[in-house]
């Protein structure tokens, strides 16, 4: 069964219902009576609702109900609230501004939701919603991320003066200025990570359904972690005790991070299924989505590194404006500070660091996590800055890192971390090797010749996986435990249910989790089913982001597993009457080691149930449950290479290749982990290149569809040169690090070098689009 | 109210719809053929592409009124006899979906574009003509070898027929 098992390519078993359109996602479920919501949201960035009339849209066609902010207050709903609780320097708690699901006062984006329709049909609910007649005062808007924080700049909450959410900072800065002192060159940069729209493809949708009979309610919703929203939904919001509320993500069509919020939808629509009487059914339309989905990233930075005069780094300096919208969204503090400054050593042994972050309101959608989640923004700063002071010592790029890279393990950061395992030259070379980077400057001849600009960039990330051990982040501010859980029931002819607290949204845990139980049994991978993503079938779990499935979920999945194998081994060791040290379970039977002694495993399975004949005082039944705490993060970590050719006439960039060359530690399935490398590149290539959300002065969103916002499409990409080391991870029992941000992470900062390499000009903002690679051409002219 | 009357995977079906109701809509909520999606609301995304007389066509660009008296061909009706049409099996061989949204539209858009490049497809061609199709799971890098290697055994299939 070795095909089936850990390391083995195994096809995935849940394509068959994706593939012949029997998915079944949240805006395919259907109950009787269900009805159709649509929400009246604010067209102003910033406003006073004076007024809302909503008599005319009550008479409207169909119309069942029409709710506002007052009755759901008046119903003792809650706000929505940040639950990662950040200190600014100076010791005080983080200014969190009150977020009302529906608008009663104040709006504070646009798309804001203010009231909610709730009609026969689709169509009615949205003819109805054009009928509530909201007014509004206006007031002034700050959009500008740089911009939030100026003196007479608009405020948005009174909770936060000055737009201020908190001044937090990390490191020693003492020992960083010290370490400046002595510098024999030191880099300096201003650096924006602009915002970016996650665009899952399937658009955020709900369906609330209360029943009377029970006075319960069932949610399905588009979740990368049902249990958390339940919690959420039932400890924070007030809608229902937690045994009288599930919630169900069903298949889900891409998370990306902006699906493990609880946003106002979800829970607007079981207190209004309550109050109207019906199930209630919200589909987002795209356009809502761009508008009201957690944004990512949004940074303006400074950064100063300093080296010695052997070209050695001696400190590392940045100061970082973090922009968070209109609201504090549920995980939104740890993403600047948490996941955004601990990484800011990268893959260097820098002596000393000091990061300063402020985070920022402004009249903006709220921003969260989105792929990679601080990591992204931590490896742009590091490595543009990198590439930077390479071309200003005149160094090679690649030479410069490999002289500064940590080489011993564990390695104590100045930013909290403490990496486990890596080998960086590995990674390096690997990606030097495959990027024929030696033979570069003879392609960049030819191209040149043709007239075109060749340029060639370097990135060499590190981010951290496997969030994470539940002490250090309970102390670190978070409000949950970041532990996860699995069940692993053999039933009674042995096959094997596997519950499990992570959730898949596209990464293919049917398949991944199963080979565990394949590679651990030898039972085929046909006879083992994994359940997932509804809080009546599942133990409570945390879910799915920051790429934790493998390291974290499996792990449960793994102390599950071994405890069912000591029970089983005990079993058989009775029935073969051996000892339980010389049994042994392979290829599908129970042996004893160096006999002709063996059961085959469904007779094991069976002999747990019918519970005849049993060891003295063992309980009947063979299914075990686990929860696992990580005692660290992971550090995967790698080489991103970017080649690019452009037209020096129009500006447009073609990617000539781009090599991948990234640790992940063990790996269950390859064709798995390949798919999410691919799909994380795509996602940095498209920031990098054509991903750009632009406010206007009024915070009108001006890309606020597909035909605006410029998402990667097949004709943009290459295809990709992608290939794994292997360092496992001495902190999980499998030694995964993770691998589902890793591509968003690395890639940018590759591909702004590689353009910045053949333009000659360093001063270029992302999405390089061709305008803006044009302009910094014709600037360095 | 518009009477709608199609032949949708083999079957004759007849309903009656608002005027503005999109064949995207007629499909999933009156028919129940969930496996179309709807993925934007400007025509961009191409997760509701069906074939409308045999050429792929977005479903969220028609109305279901326009559509009466057309044959269509959803997802759901590309593998009739429960045996995997060639593109079926060439995503799911080369992992060439992940979480599943865009597929149905991806393959009916393959499956056209197959058909219109009876003497096979080069990696280029594939890139352009899925234009009209986005995934952000997959980085198209697989649904491209996918689409690549179900031209290629249906082409060899062709060739064998012949």
């Amino acid at each position: 069964m070795g095909v089936e098992g850990i390391g083995a390519r195994v096809l995935r078993k849940e394509d068959k219902r994706f593939i012949t359109g029997k998915g079944r996602y949240t805006d395919d479920m259907s109950v009787p009576g269900m009805k159709h919501a649509a929400f009246v949201r604010s067209p102003h960035a910033h406003a006073k609702i004076t007024g809302i009339d909503v008599e005319t849209a009550k008479k409207m066609p169909g119309v069942i109900g029409v709710l506002t902010g007052a009755e759901l207050k008046a119903d003792g709903i809650g706000n929505l609230i940040c639950g990662w609780m950040i200190h600014s320097k100076d010791g005080t708690p983080m200014k969190m501004g009150a977020w009302s699901p529906l608008a009663t006062d104040t709006v504070r984006y646009v798309g804001d939701a203010v009231v909610i329709v709730v009609a026969d049909t689709k169509g009615q609910a949205r003819d109805a919603a054009e009928a509530v007649d909201v007014s509004y005062e206006e007031l002034p808007v700050v959009v500008k991320t740089a911009e939030a924080l100026n003196e007479g700049a608009p405020q948005l909450h009174p909770e936060a003066p000055g737009n201020l959410i908190f001044d937090w900072d990390i490191g020693d800065e003492k020992a960083t200025n010290d370490a400046f002192a002595g510098a024999a060159h030191v880099t300096k940069m201003d650096i924006v990570n602009g915002r970016l729209v996650p665009n899952a493809i399937e658009p955020r949708a709900t369906l609330g359904v209360y029943d009377a009979g029970e006075d319960h309610y069932t949610c399905w919703t588009t979740s990368q972690n049902p249990h958390v929203a339940r919690l959420v939904l039932s400890a924070f919001y007030n809608v229902a005790p937690e045994n009288k509320l599930r919630v169900i993500a069903p298949d889900v069509g891409g998370g990306f991070g902006s699906k493990i919020f609880i946003y106002p939808e979800e829970l607007i629509c079981l207190w209004a299924s309550k109050k109207t009487g019906v199930p209630v059914k919200w589909v987002a339309d795209r356009t809502e989505s761009f508008l009201a989905d957690a944004h990512g990233r949004d940074h303006v930075t400074h950064a100063e590194l300093a080296f010695d005069k052997d070209n050695k780094i001696l400190g590392l300096k940045v100061q970082t404006i973090a922009n968070l919208g209109a609201y504090m969204s549920l995980f939104s503090s740890s993403v600047p500070t948490y996941l955004y400054a601990t990484l800011l050593s990268g893959q260097y042994d820098i002596p000393a660091i000091h990061a300063n972050v402020k985070a920022v309101y402004t009249n903006t959608a709220p921003v969260d996590a989105y792929r990679g989640a601080g990591r992204p923004e931590a490896s742009f700063v590091l490595e543009r800055i990198m590439e930077t002071a390479a071309r200003e010592l005149k160094v090679s790029p690649a030479e410069l890192r490999r002289k500064n890279f940590i080489r011993t393990f564990p390695h104590q950061t100045p930013v909290i971390m403490n990496y486990d395992a890596g080998d960086f030259d590995a990674t390096l070379d690997a990606g030097l090797k495959a990027a024929d980077y030696e033979g570069f400057e003879k392609r960049r001849e030819e191209a040149a010749k043709r007239g075109k600009l060749r340029g060639i960039g370097l990135s060499c990330y590190i981010e951290a996986c496997g969030i994470a051990p539940s002490a250090a982040v309970g102390s670190l501010g978070a409000g949950v435990g970041l532990w996860e859980s699995a069940e692993v029931r053999v039933n009674a002819i042995g096959t094997i249910e596997i519950l499990t607290g992570s959730h898949s949204h596209g990464q293919g845990h049917e398949t991944t989790f199963a080979q565990l139980a394949t590679e651990r049994f030898g039972v085929p991978i046909d006879s083992v089913s994994i359940v997932h993503g509804d809080t009546d079938k599942v133990q409570m779990g945390m879910g799915t982001y920051g790429s934790r499935s493998g390291a974290v979920g499996m792990s449960a999945v793994v102390k599950a597993l071994d405890k069912v194998e000591a029970k089983a081994k005990k079993i058989a060791a009775h029935l073969l009457e051996a000892d339980e040290a010389d049994i042994e379970i392979k290829d599908g039977d129970v042996r004893v080691v160096g006999t002709d002694k063996s059961l085959p495993w469904f007779q094991v399975a069976l002999a747990a149930y019918t519970a005849h004949n049993l060891p003295s005082g063992m309980e009947p039944g063979l299914k075990e449950g686990a929860f696992y705490d990580p005692s660290n993060f992971t550090f995967p970590g790698g080489c991103h290479i970017c080649e690019v050719e452009i037209d020096p006439e129009t500006g447009v960039t073609e990617i000539i290749q781009f090599v991948a060359a990234d640790d992940f530690g063990k790996i269950i399935n390859p064709m798995i982990v390949e798919g999410q490398v691919h799909g994380g590149l795509a996602q940095g290539i498209g920031q990098a290149l054509l991903e750009g959300t632009h406010y206007d002065d009024t915070g009108q969103l001006l890309t606020a569809s597909f035909m605006d916002y410029t998402m990667p499409r097949a004709q943009n990409l290459p295809s990709f040169n992608i290939m794994t080391t292997e360092t496992p991870c001495p902190s999980n029992p499998l030694g995964i690090k993770g691998c589902g941000e890793a591509g968003a992470i690395g890639s940018p900062p590759a591909v702004i070098n590689a353009i910045t390499d053949a333009i000659h000009n360093n001063n270029l903002t992302m999405p390089a689009t061709p305008q803006t690679v044009w302009n910094a051409i014709q600037a360095a002219k | 109210m518009a009477k709608v009357e199609l032949f949708v995977n083999g079957r004759a079906v007849t309903g009656e719809a608002e005027d503005r109701t999109l064949l995207v809509h007629f499909l999933r909520e009156n028919l129940g053929l969930t496996g179309t999606h709807v993925g934007c609301d400007t025509s961009q995304c191409g997760a509701c592409v069906v074939h409308v007389d045999g050429r792929a066509v977005k479903s969220c660009t028609m109305l279901a009124a326009q559509a009466s008296g057309s044959t269509i061909t959803t997802i759901e009706g590309l593998s009739p006899n429960g045996e995997l049409h060639p593109l079926q099996v060439a995503f799911r061989e080369n992992h060439a979906l992940q979480c599943g949204f865009c597929t149905p539209g991806m393959i009916m858009t393959s499956v056209d574009m197959i058909r219109r490049h009876p003497n096979g497809l080069d990696e280029a061609t594939v890139r352009d003509q899925l234009e009209g199709n986005i995934c952000r799971c997959t980085g198209y890098h697989n649904i491209v070898k996918a689409v690549l290697d179900a031209s290629d055994k249906m082409g060899k299939g062709a060739v064998k027929a012949a």
